[in-house]
């Protein structure tokens, strides 16, 4: 076999191309049973667009939240079942010819993306919240995505009551994506998870039903910013195929450590120049910066994050860094473990800028969703702590902090979804003023939010705070604790301003009205604010959970 | 397994505070009989503590520990030593008068034209949820347990602060939330602040230990098997004494004390600085000293300096006060000082008087801003001028809040005398300088207390203050008991120092230090 392998999934066919000519098919082995969460995703995903083509208009919405929820309880058990069968510790290993990892993190940020998806589908759902337009009751999203906004078109839908049901099958492909981000084991695979991920929440941003020319700027300035970055993260992974001869993760670890000296003929100019992996690395650690939104390449958050319908922002703002976080963890712990050294000082500097800049920026925000959006980079940088900690238990600490985050984050938006005056959502801060007097549990609810996002005792917050700051001190990043701790105390700030305005504000005559949601979203709330105690208290089991779950197969 | 008593003394307020907070909106009357229940309970339980506690046993008693969070190394460890007995003893006893004193303060607001309702039920919940957390600070042994409540407890007070504030203020309503907001932001932020460099000192702890537990952290030191270099040591001893001071309150930290008092109600600012500022000074004496002896030891001489300037300038701030509750504020952070200054001397009588003084403090502050709270609410204003002649038509009123005033300025007799004259006497046997410059602060004291009196209770009679009316039944069962313990105290403390010295011995033993001998002349 003289031809280099590329990738043994990928290429399999060009390289078992016997040299005579012909072709002598060689079908790949997939572990079925162990991708499964994955494959029960896509198979649903696929049966959405299906129903979405069959099913009369009237029975789409019960048939895709039924369709929906139904997959994703089923990957969500079918990841528990690969958990309890002991892939997540002792069976851990690559699975469909070394482009998934079925591991313990992977089974981790699986399971916490699928709650959190199923979570935030429950708020994609909702349909008590917006006034029934037409005798019709409707949800977040526009009646008909394609007309332009104002036009007649427009109002002929909103008149007939259609709505975009399609957004199911959407968020069940970035489902899919986001699962195979964290567990893939190899550069391509993990730029095709990215961008099947990516693309359906480009759609989604732009579906808002009010504010439908914000939501389509904003998505808009997602997908360019986010094609750039995927350009860059394609570059990158080029550069590290000259430098490494291969794709795969573990063959690119054996290069940076020195283990294969092997030298392929048509790479020999390249192969082993320290260059290109430099250059090619930074190039896809861009990539995944700017999908977790750290600084400075974070900023297409505020305006996606303000722009997008807030049920999808939720879910954008947990399950896509949760997702990204895994990625970024794979990357630096399995492929790059051998460069520690070189990637440590730059990220030690991106968790700084990326800690002092989301939290200080956040203080000037007027509008809740922009301030959220500025808390979850400020968030970002503290997870990086962790991440830079290149420690075992800096994995585990990122594992337990995504797990804590990702529900406080769409409980928040969920709160957020409440707040309606007559232009729908009242996101200006002003207008919250006073909310604690008019709608104690509600400002109740959010308060509980906000003081696990600053992080004070007995929260989620604190909890995966603590245990990240621990790790980073361990890993001897002392002075990232130190100037995490004084971001901390800047971002309490403007928590406590929003506390200050709901509770001890006048309120205002013209003020917004709180709806009261359906079960769903009463579901999604009520969950957010669960596990936030919860893990504020007892966190014992998760954080066990999390060490099981914290060595990376490779 | 015995009765986990501490657990209980903790979880008893914080019941309380659930139960008190479910009481349907209508029926607000029954809600404060259920929290002033509920805050006896506690009495009880804090009198049981006090009776089960041997002076002379062993260091800490009662103890009770179970593994929490395995993975931050965190115990659930409780104990009390003398110390933590007393201060508990304190807080369950000054809890039911705050509740009382301000059984009518958070009752719906009525105006002329609308009736604003208001949580009442929340108010009381939050004052025991208040009394909860600190006597959990109060009892834990284990860093980060004590970390928890000691950060936690500021949620509670911020709402008492912000949200009920005091009725009597000059400016419009609007004028008055937007101070009182900006006081309890002020609260919060200092405090957090202090709280969050404290967390980088605790994880510091942590690396360094690998526990958070005090006993296990002992017994290492015991065995060397603890290697802390200086510098850390020193920094993390830093870390923690910053949280304390901002909490204590120690000049220059002490501008949110002013603040909060202000414009809390006068319950709220009792609670504040009778109770939840001595887990400030507690935690020094048990946390800073204990964990960090030779870094207290090397930032002694700046802590006295820091300590003396508290007395001085908070003194003579008070004098120069126009609102009595800023007064009481300013005359708490020069008595701070002293109680600093007395733990940090590193003498015997210094620190059994600095755990006294915390005590005394409690009830005289409690006893004095009590009475000046219902003046204030007579008369709707804080102001030292709008009072005149009140003696003439409140007599009661006025003799109550003299004999707190005169608890204040340490009076003979009356209990804080016998602290602060101990604080004295052992800071002047270590540092005879620094003992004469704070006895200044004792003199000031005698002015702003007696001018205070003056302008408000004697000359003639004001016309807005002819028609005050003398103590109710309610506020007498407030100040009476008060008054009592403080002459009583003030006669004989023996009690109260016999389950204390034991304590400080085990202090003075941690900061491995010894009183200095007395040097007689030789007779000739």
């Amino acid at each position: 076999m003289s031809t280099v392998s590329v990738h043994s999934l990928w290429t399999t066919l060009a390289a078992d191309t016997p040299p005579g000519g012909g072709l002598k098919f060689q079908a790949p082995t997939i572990e079925y049973a162990q991708l499964s969460p994955i494959l029960i995703i896509v198979g649903a995903a696929v049966l959405a667009v299906l129903v979405e083509a069959f099913v009369p208009r009237k029975g789409r919405y019960y048939a895709q939240l039924f369709l929906s929820v139904v997959a994703i309880a089923a990957a969500f058990a079918a990841i528990v079942g690969l958990a309890a069968s002991g892939f997540g510790t002792t069976k851990a290993h690559i699975a469909a010819m070394g482009a998934i990892a079925v591991d313990g993190p992977a089974l981790f940020l699986q399971g916490t993306i699928l709650l959190a998806s199923l979570v935030a589908v429950f708020t994609f759902a909702e349909r008590k919240l917006d006034p029934e337009a037409h005798g019709n009751r409707v949800d977040s999203f526009a009646a008909d995505a394609a007309a332009v906004p104002g036009s007649d078109a427009e109002k002929a839908a909103v008149k007939a009551g259609f709505t975009t049901t399609e957004v199911f099958p959407l968020a069940l492909f970035a489902i899919a994506g986001l699962l195979a981000f964290p567990a893939a084991n190899d550069l391509l695979t993990l730029f095709i998870a990215l961008e099947v991920f990516s693309l359906p929440l480009y759609l989604l941003c732009a579906v808002a039903r009010r504010k439908r020319l914000m939501s389509q700027e904003a998505a808009v300035k997602y997908f360019l910013l986010g094609a750039f970055s995927s350009a860059f993260l394609l570059f990158g992974i080029a550069l590290i195929y000259g430098y490494a001869g291969s794709v795969s993760y573990a063959k690119i670890a054996d290069v940076v450590d020195g283990t294969t000296q092997q030298i392929s003929p048509a790479l020999a100019g390249t192969m082993g120049n320290d260059a290109l992996l430099l250059i090619g690395m930074a190039l896809i650690l861009m990539g995944l910066l700017f999908k977790v939104g750290a600084v400075p390449f974070h900023m297409w958050t505020p305006d996606v994050y303000q722009g997008a319908p807030t049920p999808v922002t939720g879910f954008m703002a947990a399950a896509t860094k949760v997702a990204a976080f895994g990625a970024l963890l794979r990357l630096l712990y399995v492929v790059l473990p051998g460069l520690t050294w070189d990637w440590r000082p730059v990220m030690w500097g991106v968790a700084i800028v990326t800690m002092l800049g989301g939290a200080i920026v956040a203080i000037t925000q007027t509008d809740i969703k922009r301030l959220l959006a500025y808390s979850s980079i400020a968030h970002g940088g503290f997870i990086l702590a962790g991440v830079i900690a290149a420690t075992p238990d800096g994995i585990s600490s990122v594992l337990f902090y995504l797990l804590a985050y990702s529900f406080v984050t769409i409980g928040a938006f969920a709160v957020v979804t409440l707040v309606r005056d007559a232009g729908g959502e009242a996101t200006h801060l002003s207008k919250w003023a006073g909310l604690g007097r008019r709608s104690p549990l509600v400002a109740a609810v959010f308060a509980v939010f906000l003081l696990a996002f600053a992080g004070i005792p007995l929260t989620s917050g604190f909890a995966g705070k603590f245990a990240v700051f621990k790790a980073a001190a361990e890993g001897g990043a002392g002075v990232l604790v130190v100037v995490g701790v004084l971001s901390s105390a800047v971002a309490a700030f403007f928590y406590i301003r929003v506390i200050v305005l709901m509770f001890f504000s006048e309120p205002k005559a013209d003020g917004p009205t709180v709806a009261v949601p359906s079960v769903l979203t009463t579901t999604a709330i009520g969950v957010g604010v669960a596990v936030t105690l919860v893990l504020g208290v007892a966190p014992q089991y998760f954080l066990d959970l999390a060490n099981q779950a914290g060595i990376f197969v490779r | 397994m015995s009765f986990p008593l501490l657990t209980a003394t903790a979880v008893l307020p914080a019941a309380g505070a659930i139960l008190t907070a479910a009481v349907p909106a209508a029926r607000r009357t029954a809600a404060k009989w259920l929290a002033l229940l509920f805050s006896l309970g506690t009495l009880v339980l804090a009198a049981v503590v006090l009776v089960r506690f041997e002076p002379n046993g062993d260091r800490y008693q009662l103890t009770e520990s179970h593994t929490w969070i395995k993975d931050f190394g965190v115990h659930y460890e409780l104990g009390v030593d003398g110390i933590g007995v007393a201060l508990i003893a304190l807080t369950a006893l000054l809890i039911p008068f705050v509740i009382v004193a301000g059984w009518k303060d958070a009752d719906p607001l009525e105006t002329k034209d609308n009736k604003r309702w208001r949580p009442t039920q929340g108010f009381f919940a939050l004052i025991l949820m208040v009394e909860a957390m600190v006597i959990i600070s109060f009892e834990a042994t284990d860093v980060f347990l004590f970390y928890i409540f000691f950060e936690a407890m500021l949620i509670p007070m911020y709402f008492l602060i912000g949200g009920f504030g005091d009725r009597a203020h000059s400016g419009t309503d609007e004028a008055a939330a937007t101070q009182r907001s900006y006081a309890a932001v002020k609260f919060l932020l200092y405090n957090l602040v202090g709280g969050l460099i404290m967390l980088a000192a605790v994880i510091g702890l942590y690396t360094v230990t690998g526990t958070f537990s005090l006993s296990e952290i002992a017994e290492l030191r015991a065995n060397g098997g603890l290697e802390m270099s200086t510098n850390v040591e020193r920094l993390l001893f830093l870390g923690f004494f910053f949280a304390f001071a901002v909490k204590a309150p120690l000049w220059p930290l002490h501008t949110w004390l002013p603040n909060a008092m202000g414009e809390a109600t006068a319950p709220v600012a009792v609670l504040i600085t009778a109770v939840v500022d001595k887990v400030g000074t507690f935690a020094m004496l048990r946390f800073c000293l204990q964990l960090f002896p030779e870094a207290s030891k090397w930032a002694t001489p700046a802590i006295l300096v820091l300590a003396l300037i508290s007395i001085v300038y908070g003194a003579l701030l008070a004098v120069g006060q126009r609102d009595i509750k800023r007064l009481v504020a300013y005359a708490s952070i020069s008595h701070f000082g002293f109680i600093i200054l007395g733990i940090f001397a590193m003498t015997s009588q210094g620190q059994s008087g600095a755990t006294l003084y915390m005590v005394n403090h409690g009830i005289s502050t409690a006893a004095l801003m009590l009475v000046a709270g219902f003046l204030i609410s007579r008369r709707g204003s804080r102001l030292i001028a709008d009072y005149g002649g009140v003696q003439k038509v409140a007599p009661v009123l006025a003799g109550t809040f003299l004999i707190g005033g005169l608890a204040t300025l340490s009076l003979p007799g009356l209990a804080p005398f016998v602290s602060e004259f101990l604080v004295l006497v052992g800071v002047f046997a270590a540092y005879p300088v620094v003992g004469i410059i704070a006895t200044s602060g004792i003199v000031l004291a005698a002015l702003y207390v007696l001018v205070l009196y003056q302008r408000t209770m004697t000359g003639p009679v004001k016309a807005e203050v002819s028609g005050m009316k003398d103590l109710k039944a309610r506020e007498l069962t407030v100040v009476v008991p008060l008054i009592v313990l403080l002459i009583g105290l003030g006669v004989f403390p023996k009690p109260l120092t016999d389950i204390v010295n034991p304590a400080v011995t085990h202090t003075m033993h941690d900061v491995n230090k010894q009183d200095p001998k007395p040097e007689v002349e030789a007779a000739k």
